[in-house]
């Protein structure tokens, strides 16, 4: 176990640097840290991107294990379950109603619709039965697809279309100094949450265990729901949505070092930080000079990885 | 003592218990017998505040039910469910573990991790201690959960079904231990029992429910006959006395 979260804090290191070092203004490792206007460089743009990709993957990671222990489900995360797609609604309609709004208020709101949204989603598939796991991420699938045609269609009337893509397909390019910091919020979320790792590792055992253990159950839960709606406010609105980290990660992890988040949690975090900032990197390095958002390389490399665990060895994870 | 005052429960249109009353004294093995679909889980989930009351009143010593603090409760009373989630990579010890998250909220001193121990060993998980759950057997996934109601070490231990799945030897050992909390500790079991034969071999009272009313009540000797077993469960089972507790023929 330890040697295993020092493989991966080396691997993280590794990346962080190549991240560091790469990228379309054509500098050399050495002149880069040589020259003032290397620096600059790395201050502004570089660090920035390598710190936002890490906090959005160690967040929504987070995120997704505690969606996934509030359903007692492993297949179901914010991006996939229509929380993300609540976001993406939420800052859609604060354009649209409050186009001066400042970005903390649009986050505001758009974690309050992320809220309102995964509510829903318990609501409706608490009713399903258990005997059926896969009947919850594919109604999670539906329930996402209903809100984002809904919010398509009011982006459509509001003439707003293409910012809709900017929120829907989550990459790094833009990201700058200034323009990134929200996002150590939702790191800060994530980090609270390992507060209540026990509580959270309880709360996947079920309502009854939970309850029988002095657990305020709804009181878990609705904090759960809050650290998910953050996370995913935050990372829509300042990255856009990356789908498939919340869903892979914890799953994987879980594999090697099992479900108490005590132990768990922060593995979670690192491969989750790890997998978006080598997406990123991928998605800068591949078709050079030219970049693939980061969405798009999990998507394809999520999806291989979500079938795998569906119908490889991994069939009985529900 | 538990006492359970004119209980009443609906689920949409059924109605699954109709005017329960019961005095649970404090010390002894009370067991719980009836057809499935009796309300013998649901009258368990209620005592132990799984499931909100609807009419009636339930205390569990000086506390009233819906009133006191959940934390509390759980010092006092530990129910293990009929159905728990088993698809879980926790630990056998861990789970064990969070047995006496009530007791340490989160910062388990060293008599905790003792007394997880002595658990384990109790339930003869010692050597299943480092697996997963989901890597267990159902015999053995039981044991586990019925040491995690067991390390909660509260005064009322309710257990629904708990021999599911148990070999003979757990099944005479788990049965052993329950007689032992109570008659050593004065601890007060509550257990649901469908194998009459092991409620008239270890408890001191059995409660028969029927279509969620109390059909019979009292000591093994009186209640297990078989007019009783074709009253309630609507089959002709011979009772022969055995040593002078009755054995129901099966
Ligand atoms: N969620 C529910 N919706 C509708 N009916 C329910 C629900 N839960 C329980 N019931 C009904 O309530 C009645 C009592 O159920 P309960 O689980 O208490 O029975 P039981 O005595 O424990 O049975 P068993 O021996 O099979 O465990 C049953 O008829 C059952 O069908
Ligand atoms: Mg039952």
């Amino acid at each position: 176990m330890a040697r295993a979260t020092l493989i991966a804090l080396l691997a993280l290191l590794a990346l962080v640097c190549a991240s560091l070092l790469a990228g379309v203004a054509g500098l050399d490792a050495r002149a880069l840290l040589t020259s003032g206007e290397g620096w600059e460089l790395i201050r502004d743009s570089r660090l920035p991107r390598t710190l936002a990709a890490l906090l959005t993957g160690a967040a929504l990671a987070v995120a997704g294990q505690i969606m996934q222990l509030i359903a007692q489900n492993r297949f179901v995360e914010p991006m996939t379950a229509g929380t993300g797609q609540s976001a993406v609604l939420g800052i859609l309609l604060t354009s649209v109603l409050l186009p001066g709004a400042a970005l903390p208020v649009k986050m505001a709101l758009a974690a309050l619709t992320a809220l309102a949204g995964s509510l829903g989603f318990f609501a409706i598939t608490r009713r399903l039965p258990p005997t059926q796991p896969l009947l919850v991420p594919l109604v999670g699938l539906v329930y996402g697809g209903v809100i984002g045609a809904a919010t398509a269609y009011a982006a459509f009337q509001a003439d707003m279309l293409q910012y809709l893509e900017i929120w829907l397909g989550g990459e790094f390019s833009g990201t700058m100094r200034g323009r990134y910091e929200l996002l150590w919020l939702a790191g800060l979320a994530a980090l609270a949450s390992y507060l209540v790792a026990d509580q959270l590792s309880i709360l996947g055992l079920g309502e009854a265990v939970s309850l029988n253990l002095g657990l305020n159950y709804r009181q878990v839960v609705l904090a759960g729901l809050v650290v998910i709606a953050l996370v995913s406010g935050l990372t829509v609105v300042t990255v856009g949505m990356i789908p498939f980290v919340g869903l892979v990660v914890p799953n994987l992890v879980s594999r090697v070092a099992g479900d108490n988040l005590r132990r768990s949690l922060p593995v979670t975090a690192l491969a989750g930080a790890a997998l978006v900032l080598a997406a990123d990197l991928a998605g800068r390095l591949l078709i050079h000079p030219f970049e693939i958002p980061a969405a798009t390389v999990i998507g394809i490399l999520g999806a291989a990885v979500f079938l795998w665990m569906l119908y490889g060895r991994g069939s009985h994870a529900a | 003592m538990i006492e359970i005052q004119s209980v009443s429960h609906r689920i949409g249109q059924a109605q699954i218990l109709t005017d329960v009353s019961l005095r649970l004294e404090r010390g002894g093995v009370i067991a719980l017998a009836g057809p499935n679909g009796a309300g013998k889980s649901t009258l368990l989930s209620l005592i132990a505040r799984l499931q909100p009351l609807q009419q009636g009143q339930i205390r569990v010593d000086d506390m009233q039910l819906g009133q006191c603090d959940d934390r509390a409760l759980a010092r006092k009373l530990a129910i293990l469910p009929q159905q728990v989630n088993a698809s879980s990579r926790l630990t056998v010890r861990d789970l064990v573990g969070f047995g006496r998250y009530p007791h340490h909220r989160g910062r388990p001193t060293a008599g905790d991790r003792a007394r997880v121990e002595a658990a384990l060993a109790q339930f003869d998980l010692g050597p299943l201690a480092d697996r997963q759950l989901e890597t267990l057997s159902g015999g053995q996934r039981q044991r586990a959960f019925v040491a995690m109601s067991y390390v909660q070490d509260t005064d009322f231990l309710l257990l629904d079904e708990p021999l599911n799945n148990l070999d003979l030897a757990a099944a005479r050992s788990l049965m052993a231990q329950l007689r032992q909390l109570a008659d050593d500790q004065g601890r007060t079991v509550v257990i649901v029992l469908h194998d009459i034969n092991y409620a008239t071999a270890y408890a001191d009272r059995i409660v028969v429910l029927k279509g969620g009313r109390v059909v019979a009540d009292g000591a093994p000797a009186e209640t297990v006959t078989a007019a009783m077993l074709e009253q309630v469960f609507g089959t002709a089972a011979p009772v022969h006395s055995v040593g002078g507790r009755p054995v129901v023929l099966v």
